[in-house]
């Protein structure tokens, strides 16, 4: 860490100007002398230009120089000096010898010449030439000569013109040496001065004394120079640790407060101490070493000095004293500090930053998940209709007893896989926010009847269904029927799939506002969803749903989801007939979550897809209730949901569609509409007891209606003896138990109940609810019937696609109208009220997205003109009031080819209720109006 | 017996327009869209997307052969093909004109002439089994037999 903090701290360092280690507004003295460090400073002519602050330097004058006799640092500097003096005093003798010598060897030459001119003369006036007598000697002297010639070599000879021996050649000689004489004379007497001048200098450089002051200054100058301004303070303490120098003290301390005194005489506060054990410590270990101490005193405040403290020797090896040297570094302290929680802050964040990556990650890799699921729900479901659709078609064609077992078996596993498929589809779309509730008008009597018929037409065994729906129960509430039937059908078929023998039934109870409910948006959400207003008065009411069955073990026997494939590949009928072991342990929180069985074993036994629990607690909770359960094992177990109702005032019926139908054919019963008991048991065995109307019968205790499965079916069809003109029609099979009424042509016998139920669905598990009853009751229909053919509006532009969906429809038992782009379904709908309307998306003129949206907005404003704005040609008719008379959701299901253009969000994104994709077959439209037309 | 023999060979054609892909289940739903109350729906319908195709088809070509094509006007045309040939099961046809959309899409003008070739290969390939199709019943009713119901073994 310390040596990161050092490079990185370099950098930042290396910008900025140390500042003094004291405050500035201490010591003025010493800014005022700063000078400036950008000069150059390497010639020592500038130091003296420099003015430089002696006073920073406090010694003890006395026992200085003793130091400085008595360690090895002080002595050196002094023998440096004399070294240097002495080496110049040696170069200084060296140069006057060479001299010397110059000057001697001169004055020798100018000695041989004269002694030669002596000479020459002597021999003129005293030795004639060619005197023969004295041969031997003038030979001799000859060669002295000779000799003396020799000897003079450098020397100019002198030049004479004149004949020799005569007077005027003498004179010319004797002229000519003189003048020699004379310069030799002159070239004496300038080495003599040369030698005078020298010898002055000579004297001049001998102070060695000023010499040795001078160097010294100059050492001292350049000492001041560099540390003058440096944060620095240096210092000799002896072996007690008193001051005996200190250079670059603390600005208000004078000398007598330092000098002779410890550091813990001087200063008070934090460090004082540490930093005078160190430097003990440093004394007594002998080793010099660095340490950082934070001070905290009242004279300078909080600083950190980095401090060097070194022992000092005497020249007999024992100590005494140490030097040290601090260095303020409070600043890069701090920095380095700050950078150290920098650099954890950064570490963490970077943690937290990875950690929510991670759950972004994991949130996005779930959403993706679920989207896929949905989207490849949605995939699977469309072919899978097919094929279901298919069987079904192939079951009504001549088959053999096994085929038509295969068959079956075939249409269980798939209407077990589009069940699952509608379940996920269900649930992704609660999920997403994606359902939307209805606010209708119904009557829960109704609805707890309806599904308690149900749920008895596949019942198998010998169980009785009961409702009990206490007085205070509303005759009509407004919510959404369709989803509380839901609801209804899914816990009733779980009762009935977990009950073996006694009793599954449903209560209906009015109960005070919950806990819960008080102050929660998402009470408010719902009924604002429901359309229902703050001024009508709402009712809360309590459902439970309870049975004589195994009961729920607490826990899961072993911690398995029942998994899809498991399912599929367990249809029920090929199960092992094994008993059902019951777990011990709690299995009640998990059962309202996705995929969770109360145990393996029991999702191999009952079957069953492990959502449709799930499916109920949300949409429970998304209007605004609580679902919840108790249960005993071996005694059974009760499902109990409370949900806020609005009270319907009970005057209007006009727009309930689903239930106008029950209006009209209760109303010679009165009483029903009142009746709070029903009782439903299956008469094993027979196929039909009771022709009359079931709902109709009052004699409801006990209520019959004995509907057993299997039924025998041909083709499909509930062989009637009373038909027999072969006109039988098919009456295609609901689940929800409403009255049928899509039967369309002549129907010769009106007494006909015809009834298809699936076998096959009947058998697999979660298709029990699905199980499909319809009792038509043609005495009423008969007066109601046209008035109750619902109206259909068909928009698309293709004439083939147009002939082919006529026809289903008319096996179906619809008719429709037709528009042939948008802008004529908007003026067929303004024109007239439609109960559905089949849109394609891709049209000329004006697309089905577009048109759809020009709807939803009359329906919210109650006018065209955003029609109008749009471009679109409405025809306004005389009967205007035609625009007003429906403001209900007018329900529109897209037509799509499933491309990337027509896309499923964004037919719901613009205002379509669901949507078909093409090509349409018979069972996909058969789903839809099922969906939409009860 | 002939007419045993005929509707035998009326069955195993169909079967085999099923295997060659040229018809898929949609065709079905016409079949069983058609009963007594009227009889000859399929035919009908078909017969119908004939005239219909065969005009679409018409007003392609001369589209593609403009100097600048123009891919607002191609591009309604094929997705009218697109709905038919899917509505009666047409299956090949619906997919060439898939790919066909593609192409119109990218306005790839030597894109859209291949496929329109496809189109029409797959179409008068569909036309002609249709049509022996057609006439196979037409000659066992003319014999006095059933159109036997359609095998779904395939």
């Amino acid at each position: 860490m310390v040596c990161e903090m050092e490079t990185d701290q370099t950098e930042e360092m290396d910008i900025e100007v140390l500042s003094s280690m004291w405050p500035e507004d201490v010591g003025t003295q010493a800014d005022n002398n700063q000078f400036n460090v950008e000069k150059p400073a390497g010639d020592s002519d500038t130091l003296k230009e420099v003015d430089i602050a002696e006073k920073r330097t406090m010694a003890d004058l006395k026992r200085l120089p003793e130091l400085m006799n008595t360690t090895d640092q002080g002595t050196s500097q002094l023998t440096n000096l004399v070294k240097q003096w002495e080496y110049m005093q040696d170069h200084a003798v060296k140069l006057l010898r060479e001299e010397l010598k110059i000057l001697t060897k001169q004055r020798e030459e100018a000695e041989a010449k004269e002694l030669k001119i002596i000479e020459e003369h002597n021999f003129e006036s005293q030795e004639p030439e060619n005197v023969p007598v004295l041969d031997d000697t003038s030979h001799l002297f000859r060669r002295y000569k000779h000799k003396k010639r020799d000897a003079l070599i450098g020397s100019k000879r002198v030049e004479i013109d004149e004949e020799f021996d005569t007077v005027a050649y003498w004179k010319q000689k004797a002229l000519s040496l003189e003048k020699m004489l004379e310069a030799s004379t002159e070239r004496e007497r300038r080495l003599i001065e040369k030698l005078n001048e020298s010898l002055k200098t000579m004297e001049s450089h001998s102070a060695p004394v000023e010499e040795l002051t001078q160097n010294l200054k100059r050492a001292e100058g350049f000492l001041h120079f560099i540390l003058q301004n440096a944060p620095i303070v240096m210092g000799h303490q002896d072996k007690d640790l008193r001051y005996l120098f200190i250079y670059n003290k603390f600005p208000t301390l004078r000398e007598q407060d330092i000098l002779g005194k410890t550091d813990v005489e001087i200063f008070h506060g934090g460090g004082v101490k540490e930093s005078e054990y160190f430097k003990r410590e440093v004394l007594e270990k002998g080793k010099a070493s660095k340490r950082e101490i934070t001070f905290e005193t009242e004279l300078f405040g909080s600083k950190t000095f980095l401090i060097y403290v070194e022992p000092v020797y005497n020249k007999a090896r024992e100590k005494i004293g140490i030097n040290y040297m601090g260095m303020e570094v409070t600043d890069q302290v701090r920095k380095r500090e700050k950078m150290a929680k920098l650099r954890e802050d950064n570490a963490v964040r970077k943690a937290m930053e990875s950690e929510l990556n991670k759950t972004i990650h994991i949130t996005e890799e779930t959403m993706r998940a679920k989207q896929m699921l949905a989207t490849m729900s949605h995939e699977i479901r469309s072919p899978l209709s097919g094929v279901v659709g298919m069987a079904e078609i192939l079951s009504t064609t001549k088959l053999d007893k096994e085929q038509r077992q295969l068959l079956t078996v075939m249409m269980s596993s798939g209407d077990l896989v589009l069940q699952l498929i509608n379940d996920i589809l269900d649930l992704s779309k609660v999920e997403s926010g994606v359902m939307r509730l209805e606010a209708t008008k119904f009557r829960p009597r109704e609805v707890v009847k309806h599904v308690l018929q149900t749920a008895a037409a596949s019942l198998k065994k010998d169980l009785t269904l009961e409702g009990n729906i206490t007085d205070e129960v509303p005759i009509e509430v407004v919510g959404d029927v369709l989803r509380i039937r839901q609801i209804l059908t899914n816990l009733i078929s779980n009762a009935i799939k977990f009950t073996h023998e006694g009793k599954v039934g449903i209560k209906l109870k009015v109960i005070s506002e919950p806990s819960f409910a008080s102050g929660m948006e998402l009470n408010a959400d719902a009924e604002e969803q429901n359309g229902l207003t703050e001024t009508e008065t709402s009712v809360w009411i309590r459902c439970d749903v309870y049975d004589t069955g195994i009961g729920i073990p607490g826990k899961f026997k072993n911690k398995t989801q029942a998994k899809l494939l498991d399912l599929l590949l367990l249809p029920e009928h090929v199960q092992p007939n094994r008993k059902v072991r019951f777990s011990v342990k709690k299995a009640l929180p998990c059962l309202f979550k996705k995929y969770m069985q109360a145990s393996a074993d029991h999702a191999r036994k009952y079957g069953g897809t492990g959502l449709g629990l799930a499916i109920c607690k949300q949409l429970v909770e998304l209007m605004g209730g609580q679902l919840t359960v108790t249960s005993q094992v071996n005694a059974g177990s009760t499902f109990t949901f409370i949900l806020p109702y609005k009270v319907a005032t009970s005057d209007d019926h006009s727009d309930d569609q689903d239930f106008s139908d029950m209006v009209d054919h209760h109303q010679p019963e009165p009483d029903d509409t009142t009746e709070g008991y029903f009782q439903f048991k299956p008469l094993l065995g027979s196929i039909y007891s009771n022709g009359g109307p079931v709902i109709g019968n009052n004699n409801f205790l006990p209520h019959k209606v004995m509907l057993t499965s299997p039924l025998k079916l041909i083709n499909g069809f509930v062989a009637d003896p009373s038909n027999n003109t072969g006109q039988s029609e098919t009456t295609q099979v609901e689940n929800n138990g409403y009255m049928d009424e899509t039967c369309s042509g002549p129907c010769p016998s009106k007494e006909t109940e015809s009834c298809s139920s699936s076998q096959a669905s009947s058998e697999g598990g979660p298709l029990e609810m699905e199980s499909e009853l319809t009792v038509s009751s043609r005495r009423e229909d008969e007066t109601t019937e046209t008035s109750k053919q619902p109206k259909i509006l068909l928009v698309e532009d293709n004439k083939i696609n147009i002939m082919v969906a006529k026809s289903m429809m008319k096996q179906l038992g619809y008719t429709f109208d037709i528009a042939n782009n948008g802008v004529e379904a908007i003026n067929a709908i303004k024109d007239s009220s439609y109960d559905l309307v089949l849109m394609d998306v891709c049209m000329p003129v004006l697309d089905g997205l577009k048109a759809t949206r020009l709807i939803r907005s009359y329906e919210e404003s109650g006018n065209w003109d955003a029609a109008i704005e749009a471009g679109v040609d409405i025809k306004i008719s005389e009967n205007e009031q035609a625009c007003v008379h429906s403001t209900n959701r007018l329900p529109i299901i897209a037509m799509t080819a499933n491309t990337l253009a027509e896309s499923s969000e964004e037919c719901y994104a613009n205002g379509m209720d669901s949507f078909i994709s093409k090509p349409v077959t018979l069972q996909k439209l058969k789903e839809c109006l099922r969906q939409y037309l009860h | 017996m002939e007419l045993v023999q005929m509707q035998k060979s009326l069955q195993d054609y169909t079967k085999s327009l099923f295997l060659d892909g040229v018809l898929d289940s949609q065709f079905l739903q016409l079949q069983q869209l058609q009963d007594e109350s009227n009889p000859d729906f399929v035919s009908q319908v078909v017969t119908l997307f004939f005239q219909d195709s065969d005009r679409i088809l018409n007003d392609l070509s001369l589209s593609l052969d403009q100097q600048v094509v123009d891919f607002k006007k191609v591009d309604p045309h094929v997705h009218q093909l697109k709905g038919s040939s899917s509505s009666i099961g047409a299956q090949r046809v619906k997919n060439a004109c898939v790919v066909f959309r593609n192409f119109c899409e990218q306005q790839n003008v030597e894109g859209c002439h291949r496929c329109l070739q496809q189109v029409k290969k797959e179409y008068y390939l569909v036309k002609n089994r249709l049509e022996t199709l057609f006439k196979l019943e037409q000659q066992i009713v003319a014999s006095g037999g059933m159109i036997p119901a359609m095998e779904l073994g395939f």
